[in-house]
């Protein structure tokens, strides 16, 4: 099993309140990974530790070492943008650009110039749109907003945004949290096919989600991770009096 | 154990664990009764156990129904999880003690000769082993103590010895006594399912070191092999 990417002795400060409390983590290739805690446990702070998406935050401050396949994702030398693109990102709410589905898609490769032309741009758009599962709902549409789609296909349209890019690692912060049944069932299928092809970490509230769609589990508490383990194990039987709390409801 | 945020599902598995003890409290019961039946040929008391076997049988139906229902609705994780599933498969197990009593109830029309048959007296000893076995396991159960299924499961030899012995009485028994063949034949019967008894007592406790737990139960040790050899019987 390797490891993409791992995280030793993180922690991260948001003025002079600590959100991460020494974390160490290892985020396998073939597995996907799901953070799950309670509100404010520090679970998406985590996350967007991984892609440094926290630099925009100016009160934030990191400490510790995050890796990408041994890479110091916080060296000086690191390109950010490059990073970002490397490991992508799906938000909460679906976010397209107010431009056309296609657009969407291409932005990406445009900026980091990963097409040659409009046939390669029309293939690497077509094969996101596959991927993200979304390419036979919207192929007759493509010059049609992105904005105009459902919540559910707006949500897969931008995992096709972020896989574009043709990146390594996925991180998806409770990305089915403003959906229904039905689309968040797609995006679950959608994570399971991705699965293998990019690492994935997602961070969710819905812990029957995290059964579903995850290999690894981890939980994270008050800003330190309590357990990490096979995510049947983590839900059939915890080491962690807290993470047995948590997962069976007597939390709080 | 602290409670659950959503108040509802402590009610449901207190009512849960309500329905075992009470078919758990109902089948020992019927086993002991059952042996005073066949031991006085009380036909009167036969039919009570035989008819109320159907209330055992009701309460399983509301445990799967009530574990069906939890499973569904609340969707338990961990340590619920697993006791839901083990209380499911207690009642089953609780059950099929019920109808070994009812069995055993059923032989005391079917016994033939008024003259005693002198390995019966060793039954209702062992019947004692075994219905204390299933009372101590349900203890354990309610009290989540895994010491208590672990000597319950240590006691199982108890019951097979037991069993080993009425079965060699009899079978001289039946050698010398070739006209109380069939008298003889509904006694080993009823000395099969004391040891199905005792068998299902240590299913339990493997059930309840789980629920307890998450592990499993290392295999006893069986050092008699002429138990295990009966065993298979």
């Amino acid at each position: 099993m390797t490891h993409k990417m791992t995280a030793r002795d993180v922690n991260v400060w948001y003025g002079q309140k600590q959100a991460i409390n020494s974390v160490s983590i290892d985020v396998d290739q073939e597995n996907v990974t799901a953070f799950i805690g309670p509100s404010g446990c520090g679970k998406s702070t985590f996350l967007r530790t991984l892609n440094r998406m926290n630099d925009t935050v100016a009160s934030a401050r990191f400490e510790g070492k995050i890796t990408l396949d041994g890479e110091d994702v916080y060296a000086p030398s690191m390109d950010v943008v490059q990073l970002r693109a490397r490991v992508g990102m799906v938000f909460q709410k679906p976010n397209p650009f107010p431009k056309s589905i296609y657009e969407n898609v291409a932005y990406g490769p445009r900026i980091h110039g990963l097409a040659a032309g409009k046939a390669e741009m029309d293939r690497i758009v077509e094969e996101s749109l596959k991927r993200a599962g979304l390419w036979d709902e919207v192929k007759d549409r493509l010059t049609e907003s992105g904005t105009a789609l459902s919540g559910g296909q707006q949500q897969r349209l931008c995992i096709a945004r972020a896989i574009a890019v043709d990146p390594e690692v996925i991180l998806m912060d409770e990305p089915c949290s403003a959906l229904d049944p039905i689309a968040t069932a797609k995006i679950e299928e959608l994570i399971h096919a991705l699965r293998g092809r990019y690492a994935i970490v997602i961070v969710t509230h819905n812990m029957q989600q995290a059964a579903r769609v995850s290999q690894r589990t981890a939980f994270f508490h008050l800003g330190t991770l309590v357990e990490y383990g096979v995510t049947s194990d983590i839900f059939t039987n915890p080491k962690q009096e807290r993470t047995k709390d948590y997962i069976t409801g007597r939390y709080g | 154990m602290t409670d659950h945020t959503v108040k509802a599902f402590d009610n449901e598995i207190g009512e849960l664990r309500g329905h075992i003890a009470d078919m758990g409290g109902r089948a020992e019961m019927a086993i002991t009764l059952a042996m005073q039946a066949l031991i006085k040929r009380d036909l009167d008391l036969a039919q009570k156990i035989i008819a109320d076997d159907k209330a055992i049988d009701r309460l399983e139906t509301e445990v799967e129904k009530l574990v069906v229902k939890i499973i569904a609705l609340r969707a338990p994780m961990a340590d619920d999880l697993r006791e839901v599933i083990a209380a499911l498969k207690i009642a089953a197990v609780l059950e099929r003690i019920g109808d070994y009593a009812k069995n055993i109830a059923k032989r005391t029309s079917a016994l033939e000769s008024r003259r005693k048959i002198e390995p019966i007296s060793l039954l209702p000893s062992m019947a004692k082993v075994a219905t204390e076995m299933v009372r101590d396991v349900l203890d354990a159960f309610a009290a989540r103590d895994i010491n208590a299924a672990i000597e319950v499961n240590e006691r199982d030899h108890i019951v097979d010895d037991f069993y080993n012995s009425i079965f060699r009485t009899l079978v001289t028994y039946m050698y010398e006594n070739p006209q109380s063949i069939g008298d003889a034949a509904h006694l080993l019967f009823v000395a099969k399912n004391l040891e199905r008894v005792g068998d299902h007592a240590t299913n339990v406790a493997e059930m309840v070191y789980f629920a307890a737990t998450g592990e499993y139960m290392a295999e006893r040790e069986r050092s008699n092999p002429f138990s295990q050899d009966q065993d298979k019987m």
